[in-house]
């Protein structure tokens, strides 16, 4: 399928890309011979990115939205699967290879008060990047690119000899930006980046988001929990649950019309801010079904109204269904 | 407002709130007043450090003193208030009369204890039930709140319950002493958007089953539109705006609000850029002098930058804090 004409524009390609961890148990049941038990954090997704788009990842805490960030930027190495960037294979590389690619992809974390460190300068923060992958040398080089940055990100010279405690919360993630922009990326991953801050500060930095992938023509694969975040920001969302991807669609299809019967609830779950739209409820039975050794069959099962027998047996792989979108359920 | 409602349950008088840290003096609430009749419940809006919190605290009297200090004010609860009590009427009062359910279910209820036994010490205390009776009351509570048999649950620790569970948990150890008032601090904050959607569904369902009255803080809008009677929106320790839910969604007053409504991304229609609320929330150690609002709003003018608005009526139970409602003030 990579050799088609038309991956020209595919910047990031993921196939069965697959993380176990495993957790030990205390010394008691390995003495009694128990088995270690498995976590399956991501279980065999696929997806792509292409150039100059932006992917919505959304799922509930523990779904492997964050295992993903970190598989993709080989921060964690996966247990199987693909990834290839500007159709090569990724974890093929060496380390030094890895180490130069790593400015093409650059992670904006959660939390804006434990990414930044606490005893450096704005500008030491701004400028190592360039200083490690070579692009800048000079010091009114480094200077120039870090104040350009700043305003970039809509801070000023005044905040360049600052330390990151003098911010709020709202500036040190507008620092965050910056830094992963100081190597001029392709890709940018956000992991949650607008969930830590307060709906006002979420809205400016969802536009300075926005603003920037238009500047410098950037790609973004954008983490959230908070549905309506993503909708406003991707371009396609792909669902997860359960370390599985349920469902993609381009952004609007999948508002308009969710076809999966998980991406059903966690819509009809939203509280949204308007009186008179339905109060929130919840369509599906229970709660979050576990990744660890995880039954065959599909992970929703248990909870789905629209359950079939096959469901629990066979597991249901995501198919096309026309409109740029990929459903994995077998009760359509 | 009496003609409108039966009974007010609880009534904040000009409630300020002080700490005196080392750093100098912080006033967290400032000047808030507002009622809650019986059966009503009351959404409390704000961002965070907006003086929510402290606010549901100081009902309470869960401020601890020092560092903070209730300035003035008063905070009556079926006519008496709160702040003249004791130490030994007001541990008659919590938990029987008022209970708290807090945003983080692992930090509020103890590791070490079984829910049965948290659960039961209230009973036991605040009703006189036997051991046995509590037990037997405990059950029942936990099934009154959807946990799945209860009787096997009932001995289990804390950290063996998921975090919706907790929330049940907290939830029937709120019920317990059958309050007629609740103050429910962010209680979904922490979980995810399926789970809130149950514990909403279940708070609400309960404070209209039991008659209670509510006091539902919470930073998201979202919420408040379907959980909440009224809505009081705070920022930087005022109320700058207060009235019925549907009113302040309509018709928002205050250049807040109405900047807080614009923030939210929508999940019908997508906007290709959100409108925020320029600048950041000022340092409540020096808040900026006049309407606390004022270096962030595009409605500036001369009056706002000396004098803090007062809440006026706009329209009839719609009140806002806003120098544009002043008389003769051009918008």
């Amino acid at each position: 399928m990579t050799a088609q004409g038309a991956t020209d524009d595919m910047l990031l390609e993921v196939r069965g890309l697959t993380k176990h961890f495993t957790l030990h148990g205390d010394i008691y049941s390995k003495l009694a011979g128990e088995k270690a038990q498995v976590l399956t954090a991501v279980d065999g997704i696929d997806f792509h990115i292409r150039r100059g788009e932006t992917l919505g990842l959304v799922g509930e805490s523990g779904c492997g939205k964050s295992t993903t960030a970190r598989l993709v930027t080989r921060l964690i190495e996966p247990t199987a699967g693909q990834v290839r960037l500007k159709n090569e294979d990724l974890l093929a590389f060496s380390p030094r290879r890895m180490k130069e690619t790593r400015k093409d992809i650059q992670l904006v974390f959660q939390d804006p008060y434990s990414s930044l460190n606490p005893r450096k300068t704005i500008m030491h923060i701004l400028s190592r990047p360039m200083e490690i992958h070579g692009l800048a040398r000079s010091w009114n080089e480094k200077r120039e690119r870090v104040l350009h940055l700043l305003h970039r990100v809509g801070l000023s010279v005044e905040h360049i000899d600052r330390y990151p405690h003098e911010f709020s919360g709202g500036q040190r993630q507008r620092i965050a930006i910056a830094r992963a922009l100081s190597v001029e990326p392709e890709l940018v991953i956000g992991d949650e980046p607008v969930s830590a801050l307060d709906v006002s500060i979420q809205a400016q930095i969802l536009n300075l988001f926005r603003d920037l992938q238009e500047e410098f023509g950037l790609t973004y694969l954008f983490i959230a929990h908070d549905l309506s975040v993503i909708r406003h920001i991707s371009d396609r969302v792909a669902v997860m649950y359960v370390g599985k991807i349920v469902e993609t669609a381009p952004a609007s299809a999948l508002f308009d019309k969710p076809l999966h019967p998980y991406t059903k609830a966690l819509l009809a779950a939203v509280p949204e801010a308007d009186p008179d739209k339905p109060p929130p409820r919840l369509t599906l039975k229970g709660e979050v079904s576990t990744p660890i050794d995880p039954p065959p069959g599909c992970r929703l099962c248990g909870r789905c109204p629209r359950e079939l027998p096959v469901c629990a047996e066979v597991e249901p792989q995501l198919v096309d269904v026309g409109g740029g979108r990929q459903v994995a359920c077998h009760n359509l | 407002m009496p003609e409108t409602v039966p009974e007010t349950v609880l009534e904040l008088d000009d409630l300020t709130v002080r700490f005196r840290l080392r750093r100098g003096d912080l006033t967290a609430v400032n000047g808030v007043s507002f009622a809650i009749a019986r059966g009503e419940t009351f959404g409390l809006v704000g961002e965070s450090g907006s003086g929510k919190s402290v606010t549901a605290r100081a009902i309470m009297r869960l401020i601890p003193n020092p560092p903070g200090e209730i300035q003035r004010g008063r905070i009556l609860f079926g006519g008496s208030n709160v702040l003249d009590k004791s130490d030994a009427e007001m541990r008659a009062l919590r938990g029987r009369h008022i209970a708290m359910v807090f945003q983080e279910p692992m930090s509020a209820l103890n590791p070490v204890f079984t829910v049965c036994e948290q659960i039961s010490d209230a009973l036991r205390t605040n009703l006189g039930l036997s051991r046995r009776e509590a037990r037997e009351r405990v059950v029942e509570l936990l099934s009154l709140v959807g946990i799945p048999s209860p009787q096997k649950r009932l001995d289990s620790y804390v950290h063996e319950f998921s975090g919706g569970m907790r929330q049940r948990v907290m939830l029937a150890m709120a019920l317990s002493c059958n309050p007629g008032f609740l103050i429910a601090d962010e209680p979904t904050t922490a979980l995810d958007v399926t789970i809130q959607a149950t514990i909403l569904e279940l708070i609400t369902g309960m404070i209209e089953r039991l008659g209670m009255s509510l006091l539902f803080i919470t930073h998201n809008l979202g919420v408040v539109a379907h959980s909440c009677d009224k809505i009081g929106v705070m920022y930087a320790s005022h109320m700058v705006e207060l009235g019925e839910k549907r009113e302040i969604f309509a018709n928002p007053q205050h250049p807040y609000t109405v900047g807080l409504l614009n923030s939210i991304p929508r999940l019908d229609i997508q906007a290709r850029h959100l409108t925020p609320i320029a600048g950041s929330v000022c340092n409540m150690m020096e808040p900026p002098s006049g309407c606390k609002f004022h270096p962030r709003c595009a409605h500036a003018m001369d009056v706002c930058r000396r004098e803090v608005p007062k809440l006026k009526e706009v329209a009839p139970g719609h009140h806002a804090a806003c120098h544009l409602h002043d008389q003769g003030a051009a918008a």
